[in-house]
């Protein structure tokens, strides 16, 4: 493996590790669980892309030069596991969302809520 | 028809180890993927989806175009800025309503999906009319324009699905 593959891998380690922790972070620093669903939903999305990158160039390198079918393996299995990811995270934090809003939590510090004007419901807070 | 063949597809795919595959993994991924078929039929005609539209294979390389190059930009664009949002916590939620004014639900889905997984917004909630709730992250304005949220996203979901 040579120090310009190492380099590349590190990059987008770093990256993915560095949003994966941002999502971490903002579950502590947001204020109610749609602002949360931003921080943990997405920067681990971005995070996790960013790892199977670098899982990927990882393994096409080491296919490349050592010519093995289990990197080649691993790549496609990377792939199914980053399109399937996508999908079910965006469809996870919809309906997480969704949920919260029709159990009546209100978002905290929101300045306008149209789904709840349109449901005609006072709103608890402001 | 189409569940069956993606089932089938997609479990020799993750079955493959670099060599040949055994017969018994062939029977075996017919077996799930005609359970699979089978439980995936739906006998209500306006649930059932149009395939050979669908695998118009222009559309599929307008959907792979759509995902790399302007889903891709927004969602580097949309990361980076959440993610000074969670360092410097500054935030104005809110959820909005917008009417990007779409027929069918398959480009209803596509959008929603781009709203959810482009950071700083998330879609709560789609009536039948086809408006959108969007929670915003950053309100710059209360009754916004498409662009502001989504930028090009709905004319794309209108070219692909529409």
């Amino acid at each position: 493996m040579g120090i310009l593959e190492g380099i590349v891998v590190l990059v987008f380690l770093l990256v993915g590790i560095f949003f994966n922790s941002l999502g971490v972070l903002s579950l502590y620093r947001f204020p109610d669980v749609y602002t949360r669903m931003h921080g943990a939903t997405k920067c681990s999305t971005f995070g996790t892309l960013f790892t199977g990158f670098s899982v990927i160039v990882y393994s096409l390198f080491r296919y490349f030069s050592v010519g093995e079918t289990r990197f080649l393996v691993l790549i496609i299995h990377t792939l199914v596991a980053m399109a399937i990811l996508l999908v079910t995270n965006a469809t996870g934090a919809h309906a997480i969302a969704r949920a919260a809003h029709r159990s009546r939590i209100d978002p905290k510090f929101a300045v306008v809520d149209r789904l709840a004007e349109k449901e005609g419901r006072r709103r608890a807070s402001l | 028809m189409f569940v069956f063949f993606a089932s089938f597809l997609m479990y020799l795919v993750l079955v493959w180890s670099g060599g040949k595959i055994p017969p018994v993994e062939f029977a075996v991924a017919f077996l799930i993927a005609t359970v699979l078929a089978l439980s995936a039929r739906t006998w209500i005609p306006s649930y059932r989806f149009s395939f050979l539209k669908t695998l118009n294979p222009l559309r599929w390389f307008t959907f792979l175009y759509y995902v790399f190059v302007p889903f891709g930009v927004a969602l580097c664009k949309a990361n980076i800025d959440v993610a000074i949002r969670v360092i410097t916590g500054k935030i104005r939620p809110g959820i909005v309503k917008i009417t990007p004014d779409l027929k069918s639900d398959l480009a209803r889905m596509i959008l929603a999906d781009s709203i959810t997984l482009t950071p700083g917004t998330l879609t709560v909630d789609v009536d039948d009319e086809g408006n959108f709730y969007v929670h915003w992250i950053y309100v710059q304005d209360e009754n916004p324009s498409e662009d502001a949220i989504y930028g090009s996203f709905a004319s794309w979901a209108r070219r692909l699905a529409d």
